[in-house]
């Protein structure tokens, strides 16, 4: 099976689906000319021409609404901001107008629209540019959210994503653009609103997202040199939620970390745990313990940069405080 | 002597001035009557949550839309139920949505602010000032990917243009040259901030220039003067795919919306007076008499035939069930892909 970055998954999956589909366009700063700020756009200008590669002004909230609009009638817009954080300037297209326009017309009007691109926080990009979002879009009742953490999910999640009849939010990860994974030639598709189980294992169950699948799954290599089994149990989809694959998984383990990349307060985590501790409180050996983002805004500095993001050595510790090993 | 002077549209759709002004008029006492209406049932308590009527702007959604082709679009703000009635959404199904009942043209979903109808391309009644410019912009964007020749008429507030989507929309449409035209009905206050309190410039329609969209202002008190306009603007998008901003100028008669005086804190009687003098139905009215295009009588019977639907519209929506309990959890999401 060949293997490709996960910028190069989501180029193929836009490929593929304005192949098939004359009515999917992107549009977004930076996505044609420059072939996207971070080049997963590449070649897409040149092969389906400007109508269909629209490089914007750098006007988030107008061209956010110009998907809107385009998708009220029926074409069916890729959004791509150049980072989620610029995508507040857009917040009331995408609450206020995507997610409650099939609602407040009565279920006249659809929104097959698309909004994606990276969240969460990269490299010493400081306080503005280093932001999970992922809680504050999954609050909103008429969308969906997905966060692939691979090159695989990447491009069977997006084709869904585009293909789908609601608007769909992708969380995409700057750090995991050059990540390599192993992507098949023949198309595939990723249901939206399933989990997989990236790891199988019986000890302790990490429930994640996105990103921090990564991490998850390297707690998991290495605990298991000590013997620790983990069962990953990757989100994939934030909204609708999997409730089942999680609870499975917690029911068969008896403990859980939960690792998210955004802040702890309010945090997908909230949830998740809520979800354990309705369905699984007589299942639990201990409590839940959740692994995020330190609550301050990001840090420039390389050392304290570091110790205010979930990492490795966090997910492992937090295994061990659940299953009471001494550290 | 010359030829009489045909009125904009009149030709196309190959009617007398006569015809047309009539149904101009006939759309626009719909509109008054059956505004009026809704301000009694909302005093009954029939009606709930914000309503904002229309009442002393008709003309200039009804001059607008009476130039738009059935494939066409329009999109508005939440003053939005003379402009639907324009458009043809029925009266019934407005008045059902007010009362939040089954059979509205949302299904009681949406409310004043929200009338949809996906049967005549009215794309809704939007409740963020400045919103949905944005919105029509995309539609318009939608009909050139097509290659179509429609237009989208978008219906905004005056104050909707200190909003930086009113002017993110227009430098789109003005670079990638959308057909589509908006129109800011100045009815003078945003809620109750007078214009001059709240714009930097007094002309709005001189925005466009800033954008180089053609740019128009125009009396909204007369439809026939709306209708020249939006000829003008429609040739434009439908030949070019140029952008228009028309600030049509008006006055609202009413609060700016149910629990507003109609006077009182930010406006005088006096001035609300003098702005009553002109009201859009009597100046047509007048037009038609001087030309003997319509009598006493006529208008007379007119009435009496839009009285009965208003009340019919009344009966239909106190008779339609309030949506079951279930819809709660309907259209918030479709199940369907594009395959």
């Amino acid at each position: 099976m060949p293997l490709i970055t996960y910028r190069d998954a989501l180029n193929q999956a836009l490929r593929e689906e304005m192949h098939k589909d004359d009515r999917v366009f992107l549009m977004g700063e930076e996505v044609g000319v420059y072939n996207g700020a971070y080049k997963v756009s590449k070649g897409l200008l040149e092969e389906f021409g400007e109508m269909r590669v629209v490089d914007t002004p750098i006007t988030e909230l107008g061209f956010a609404g110009v998907g809107v609009g385009a998708a009220m009638v029926g074409l069916r817009p890729v959004v791509e901001f150049m980072t989620w954080n610029f995508a507040l300037l857009a917040l009331d297209q995408v609450v206020n107008a995507a997610a409650k326009m099939l609602y407040m017309s009565g279920g006249q009007y659809n929104m097959p629209i698309v909004f994606r691109g990276p969240n969460g926080a990269a490299l010493q990009l400081s306080a503005q540019h280093s932001q999970a979002w992922e809680s504050w879009l999954a609050h909103i009742p008429g969308l969906k959210v997905v966060a692939p953490g691979t090159p695989y999910d990447a491009k069977g999640l997006l084709k869904s994503a585009i293909r789908d009849d609601n608007p769909v939010i992708v969380l995409e990860g700057e750090m995991l653009y050059n990540l390599k994974g192993e992507v098949p030639d023949e198309e595939y598709l990723i249901p939206l609103g399933k989990a997989e189980l990236k790891r199988e294992g019986d000890h302790c169950s990490i429930i994640t997202s996105g990103k921090m699948v990564l991490v998850a799954m390297q707690a998991a290599d290495t605990l298991a040199k000590e013997g620790i089994k983990i069962d990953v149990v990757d989100l994939r989809t934030i909204r609708p939620m999997d409730v089942e694959a999680i609870t499975t998984s917690v029911k068969k383990t008896n403990r859980a970390v939960v690792l998210e990349e955004g802040w702890e307060v309010c945090g997908i985590g909230s949830q998740i745990v809520d979800y354990i501790q309705r369905d699984c409180f007589d299942h639990l050996d201990s409590p839940v313990i959740r692994v995020h983002q330190a609550d301050t805004p990001m840090p420039y500095a390389k050392a304290l940069e570091k110790s205010a993001k979930p990492d490795l050595a966090k997910t492992i510790a937090a295994v061990k405080k659940v299953m009471y090993i001494e550290a | 002597m010359a030829a009489k002077k045909k009125d904009a549209g009149s030709v196309e759709a190959g009617k007398s001035n006569a015809a047309l002004h009539t149904e101009l008029l006939h759309s626009m006492i719909l509109q008054r009557r059956f505004e009026e209406k809704v301000a009694e049932a909302y005093a009954l308590g029939k009606i709930g949550g914000f309503c904002h009527l229309y009442i002393g702007q008709e003309a200039v959604g009804t001059g607008c839309i009476s130039m738009l082709r059935d494939d066409d679009y329009v999109i508005t703000t939440y003053r939005d139920h003379g402009q639907a009635i324009a458009r043809g959404v029925s009266p019934r199904s407005v008045m059902a949505e007010l009362f939040g009942r089954v059979d509205g043209c949302s299904k009681g979903k949406g409310g004043s602010m929200h009338i949809f109808d996906r049967n005549v391309n009215f794309l809704g009644g939007h409740g963020i000032v400045g919103g949905h410019v944005p919105m029509a912009t995309g539609v318009a964007f939608a009909i050139k990917y097509r290659g179509g020749n429609q237009a989208i008429v978008c219906f905004m507030g005056e104050a909707a243009v200190n909003n930086g989507a009113f002017h993110e929309s227009l430098n789109m449409a003005g670079l990638w040259k959308l057909p589509v035209i908006y129109v800011i009905e100045n009815n003078k206050y945003g809620m109750g901030t007078a214009v001059e309190r709240a714009s930097s410039i007094k002309d709005m329609y001189k925005r466009g220039d800033t954008y180089s969209i053609a740019n128009a202002e125009v009396d909204g008190q007369d439809v026939l003067a709306v209708r020249d306009a939006m000829s003008a603007a429609l040739e434009r998008a439908r030949d070019d795919y140029q952008p228009t901003l028309l600030e049509i100028r008006t006055y609202r008669f009413m609060g700016h919306s149910m629990s507003d005086a109609v006077s009182g804190t930010y406006r005088t009687k006096a001035e609300l007076e003098e702005y009553l003098k002109r009201d859009p139905i009597n100046i047509l009215e007048a037009k038609m008499k001087a030309a003997g295009e319509i009598t006493g009588a006529q208008i007379a019977d007119m009435e009496k035939e839009i009285g009965v639907v208003v009340q019919d519209a009344w009966d239909f929506a106190d008779a339609s069930p309030e949506p079951p309990l279930e819809a709660l959890y309907e259209d918030v999401l479709v199940e369907t892909t594009s395959g």
